[in-house]
């Protein structure tokens, strides 16, 4: 009953802080935009080149401050975020997306944690209690 | 899971008649081998991913049209511009005095635009992330005389999706770009891309 307990209050802390999250993130989605908040949110999605796994809003290298710069020219000639993101993606490649497009082969990433944590609970379940249960109840 | 599930009843058939003991070894060697399933899995992808350069892409811009520019000339005054340039084969150099494969390069750069300059084929070298005093000072150590040029804000760069340098692109006489290498730059590929660039110059 205590291990039953136990997992019942570890899944509703999870529910708790994934629906905090939810709601951090719809917040902070909620604000109005000015251009440099705009043009930061285009740079955070876009890997610097130059280093790995930086964002280019993050990177403190020289190209990546001239890639907010021209992001920001852009913006300010009236350039859609969208077609923003599209100019880089025509001379990078998807590779300077530091969130790959959810479509076709690239849903892989975004399934395999989903897969592997309802897998593990399955696992959990059918293989690593039941042996304990057997030995509880002769005994 | 459907091969583990009968094995598991087995498994505790066995711990009822034979005692605690063997059962639970066994199903701890169970749990052992499904934690360590996934490590495995992982350290294999880890080992599969790991030893590859994630820049090291072919370049999205290969048969579309080479980005434009006007760039400051470092070697001489004035500008060099795409334009000045449309219909000749040019093998854009993105370098800087700091980068040693540049240094390594140099020669094999030098061979081409010996070897081709009197075709119509232009070497310009744009630099990259770096001062128009070390780009000098870096001429005067190495020597060559093809054109190089500043390129402020890295705007060219950014157009052409520069990762690092050395990178070089061969333009192609109807302005695409037909190809670009990352790395060092060798003589050969110099030699069979710009000979596969004129090549398709004559033919259209």
């Amino acid at each position: 009953m205590s291990g039953r307990a136990r997992s019942v209050a570890l899944i509703v802390g999870a529910v708790v802080v994934v629906g905090l999250a939810a709601l951090f993130a719809s917040a902070r989605a909620g604000r109005t935009e000015s251009l440099a908040d705009r043009a930061h949110e285009i740079a955070a999605g876009l890997r610097c080149p130059v280093c790995l796994n930086l964002s280019v809003a993050d990177s403190p290298s020289r190209l990546a401050g001239e890639m907010r710069s021209e992001i920001a020219t852009r913006l300010r000639a009236g350039e859609s975020p969208e077609r923003i993101r599209a100019f880089f993606i025509d001379r990078y490649g998807e590779w300077i997306l530091l969130e790959p497009p959810r479509r076709g082969l690239n849903w892989i990433p975004w399934a395999v944690p989903v897969v592997a944590l309802a897998a593990g609970v399955a696992i959990w379940i059918a293989v690593i209690r039941r042996p304990e249960t057997g030995l509880q109840e002769p005994g | 899971m459907s091969t583990d599930a009968p094995s598991t009843t087995e498994e505790v058939a066995e711990t009822e008649g034979t005692g605690a003991e063997p059962g639970r070894r066994r199903s701890r060697t169970r749990t052992i081998a499904i934690v360590l399933a996934p490590l495995v899995l992982f350290a294999l992808l880890l080992a599969s991913g790991l030893g590859k350069d994630p820049r090291a892409l072919p370049s999205e811009l290969i048969g579309k049209p080479a980005p434009g520019f006007s760039l400051p000339r470092l070697d001489t005054d004035g500008t060099i511009s795409s334009k000045d340039l449309a219909g000749q084969v040019v093998v854009v150099n993105f370098w800087a005095s700091w980068c040693l494969p540049c240094r390594q390069e140099h020669d094999d750069l030098r061979a081409a635009w010996d070897r081709y300059r009197e075709r119509g084929v232009v070497v310009l070298g744009v630099l990259f992330e770096d001062t128009p005093e070390g780009a000098m000072s870096f001429r005067q150590e190495l020597g060559g005389d093809w054109p190089i040029a500043d390129d402020p804000g890295s705007k060219t760069a950014i157009a052409y999706g520069v990762f690092g340098v050395p990178e070089t692109f061969v333009i192609a006489p109807d302005g695409t770009v037909a190809a670009k290498t990352t790395g060092a730059v060798t003589y050969d590929w110099l030699t069979d891309e710009i000979e596969a660039a004129l090549r398709k110059g004559n033919v259209e």
